[in-house]
């Protein structure tokens, strides 16, 4: 069984239909990710995992579980979190509110600290920002806020939304490092993203999504040798 | 001079009451972008309740500090229910739909508390218990302040501190800036926005509750419609602050408390609702994000 499965999802924003009939799976330890064109329906997917868009058809299990119809704030508390398109930091809130409002959901004060030092090792200049509010930070800082905060809930799943969008390409090496990093400390990561160069390099496997369908799915290194990805989204 | 001190502290003390409904319209508009007429009604129903709870604490035969504390919390108690009845029943079924509904909605609520207020209290003026007997207080050569002022002055602060201290430092303060910020953003940090939402509406109706409490002690003629003028005022107030904005709300309900006093000491008493609508239109025209706010269009 995998840890995370979405069968056969039909998702509508009124008359348009977003996502076709999708299915996707990530096994426990790996990166997966998900790649396609601007519109295809990867924000709509990882949106609909997580509780915020509802499902037409279909379903989305996690760890055994249905989790379709569970409204997205108890879906963090079961142990799926995830860093958003466009980043979405609390703009009001200083780097370590936003990192405490991560770990919303835990009581453990201890463990949270720890978690958060983790954090400031993991993305250092979070560490000398911390003080800081998350709106005046770099795109690619609140990035790495965006990341660091999914993670603070504890996850075994994250869901990440284009880490790589409008950020400098130095910035984005060190993102995907980390995010290697904490895939091996034991987090599956389902990442989307339009980088698709970066994205199948550090996946196991990958699916590629077109219009709201899923259109092609393999080893991330085949998808990258595949010649109509690499004419498509690999620019030649 | 004198006078003009007088005025100040008058105005001063007049404008902590403005803050205190003025909190309410902000936050509940910094977390819903809604505004939420009926909030000075509430600040009625509070004035009210606190009639009703002196009667029960039999403060008015037999007064006391002590009772006119309980008189206060109980009103503020009472009125976050209220505040929380109505968020459930009235706002929270069109909170999907256009913002017109949500903003017809709260006129609707506005009028119901109205009618409804003076279908169950009556229509005529009600004498609020004297809880605290006036005595005046020397500050200066012609400057004085009643005590009944300073403790309009003192609750009003001790509030407004509070709620400061809880906003800015604790969980669920925290939350509430979260989720003013991003509702969706707010959920996926596990967060019920709906909860937040509600408890938003507590805090502000309580606020409300408190300024009509206070009000009540120093003019102590209170009726349904009492709420519509202050209420309105102090949502000018909140504009005037940068509505959504906590701080930018006391010191508009202060600049709107002391330029009434003023208006009405130096120019005429005729004028004194009128300054509201003055200070409306001239920060529209110059700074239509108000005192505080960030010029940001507004999101959707
Ligand atoms: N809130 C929305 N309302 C209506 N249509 C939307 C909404 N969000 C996305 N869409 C549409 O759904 C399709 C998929 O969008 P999205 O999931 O954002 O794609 P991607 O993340 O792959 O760029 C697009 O056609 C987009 O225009
Ligand atoms: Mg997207």
């Amino acid at each position: 069984m995998s840890q995370l499965s979405v069968e056969n999802l039909d998702v509508y924003y009124g008359a348009v239909h977003a996502l076709k009939g999708v299915s996707v799976h990530a096994e426990a330890g790996e990166i997966v990710t998900l790649i396609g064109a601007n519109g295809a329906g990867k924000t709509t997917l990882l949106r609909t995992i997580s509780g915020l868009v509802p499902a037409k058809s279909g379903r989305v299990m996690f760890e055994g579980r249905d989790i379709t119809r569970v409204p997205a704030h108890e879906i963090v508390a079961l142990g799926l979190s995830q860093s958003p398109e466009g980043r979405m930091v609390f703009a009001n809130l200083s780097v370590e509110d936003n990192l405490e409002m991560g770990a919303y959901i835990r009581k453990d004060k201890a463990g949270i600290r720890e978690d958060r030092d983790a954090m400031y090792q993991l993305f250092p200049r979070l560490l000398e920002r911390r003080k800081q509010l998350s709106g005046t930070l770099s795109g690619g800082e609140q990035q790495m806020l965006a990341i660091a905060r999914a993670l603070m809930s504890r996850p075994r799943v994250v869901l990440l939304d284009e880490p790589s969008l409008g950020i400098a390409p130095l910035l984005v090496r060190d993102i995907f490092k980390n995010i290697v990093e904490i895939n091996r400390r034991g987090v599956t990561v389902l990442l989307v993203e339009q980088n698709a160069h970066m994205a199948l390099s550090i996946a196991r496997r990958g699916y590629v999504l077109e219009t709201g369908k899923v259109v092609l799915e393999d080893e991330a290194a085949k998808l990258a040798a595949n010649d109509e990805v690499r004419k498509a989204y690999l620019g030649g | 001079m004198s006078t003009f001190l007088q005025q100040l502290v008058n105005g001063v003390t007049w404008g902590s009451v403005y803050a205190l409904i003025a909190l309410g319209y902000t936050m509940v508009y910094g977390i819903l972008r809604l505004i939420n007429f009926a909030h000075g009604d509430i600040y009625m129903l509070g004035a009210f309740i606190g009639l009703y709870a002196s009667r029960w604490f039999n403060a008015a035969k037999d007064p006391s500090p002590v009772k006119a504390l309980l008189v206060l919390l109980t009103s503020m108690l009472l009125s976050a229910l209220i505040g929380m009845i109505i968020e459930r029943l009235a706002y929270k079924p069109v909170r999907k739909s256009p913002r017109l509904s949500a903003l017809i909605t709260a006129i609707g609520v506005s009028l119901l508390l109205e009618n409804g207020g003076a279908l169950v209290f009556g229509e005529d003026q009600k004498f609020f218990p004297q809880l605290i007997p006036q005595k005046t207080i020397a500050l200066m050569a012609g400057v004085s302040i009643s005590n009944q002022q300073l403790i309009v002055l003192v609750v009003s602060i001790v509030l407004m501190f509070g709620l400061r201290m809880f906003v800015l430092h604790t969980r669920t303060g925290k939350a509430m800036q979260a989720v003013s910020h991003s509702h969706m953003a707010a959920s996926l940090m596990g967060i019920s926005v709906d909860r937040i939402i509600t408890f938003t509406f507590m805090i502000g109706s309580s606020l409300a509750a408190a300024a009509g409490v206070l009000v009540a002690l120093q003019s102590p003629k209170i009726e349904p419609y009492m709420g519509i003028m202050p209420g309105l005022k102090a949502f000018v107030a909140a504009v005037l602050g940068g509505i959504g904005n906590i701080p930018g709300a006391v010191v508009g309900g202060l600049v709107m408390g002391i330029a009434e006093v003023m208006v009405t000491g130096y120019l005429s008493p005729t004028y004194r609702d009128a300054i509201a609508f003055v200070l409306l239109i001239v920060i529209l025209l110059v700074r239509p994000a108000g005192i505080f706010g960030k010029a940001v269009t507004e999101k959707v």
